[in-house]
């Protein structure tokens, strides 16, 4: 998994259907001291992010496509499965 | 997923029975403020996308999912067509209007 924030989120009408209902969000990697981590990616939200929030994301389909819809199998590749509340390091 | 752009079609003649008539699509992978980001590659196209249009696409053995139960040798698909990007303001420090 990698560390990143929300920075946005992208509409799309015309998807895989399996995306239906989900919620596409723009996530930046970043270091666990805030930096930036490289270029962002999209994840389908799992667990209610919002914009802002630090949040650890699954870069695994098995994992992504069963935690943001249920059940394994669709073409997802990333999510987003936890909102960060604090790093102690 | 990760954001990009058509750039064009791939034409091959020769290829995997199981890609008979799928389209092969140049795509030119972007950051979230739609620059360019990295080298462009060859993507299948699940969804309709056609030149010029703002895609994501799925990377690894998920992308050949969308063609199941037929076994589709892909490693990059096309699995939405980009309405808009929101990007808050606050992050938006690397945005170049071009959307």
């Amino acid at each position: 998994m990698i560390l990143a924030r929300v920075v946005g989120n992208v509409v799309s009408t015309q998807k895989d259907p399996r995306y239906e209902g989900g919620r596409i969000m723009v996530v930046r990697p970043m270091n666990p001291d805030g930096s930036d981590a490289g270029d962002e990616l999209l994840a389908l939200d799992a667990v209610d992010s919002g914009v802002g929030d630090t949040v650890v994301v699954v870069r695994e389909g098995w994992s992504a496509s069963t935690s943001s819809t249920g059940s394994p199998g669709a073409a997802i590749d990333s999510a987003i499965i936890g909102v960060v509340d604090n790093l102690d390091q | 997923m990760q954001l990009a752009r058509v750039l064009g079609t791939v034409v091959s003649t020769v290829k995997a029975e199981s890609l008979e008539g799928r389209k092969l699509l140049v795509i030119q992978p972007l950051d979230g403020s739609l620059n360019p980001n990295g080298k462009p590659m060859i993507a299948i196209d699940s969804v309709g996308a056609g030149k010029g249009e703002v895609i994501f696409w799925c990377r690894g053995k998920e992308a050949s999912f969308p063609f199941l139960p037929i076994e589709v040798p892909s490693d990059c698909t096309i699995v939405g067509i980009v309405d808009s990007v929101f990007l808050d303001s606050q992050f938006s420090d690397r945005l170049d209007s071009k959307a």
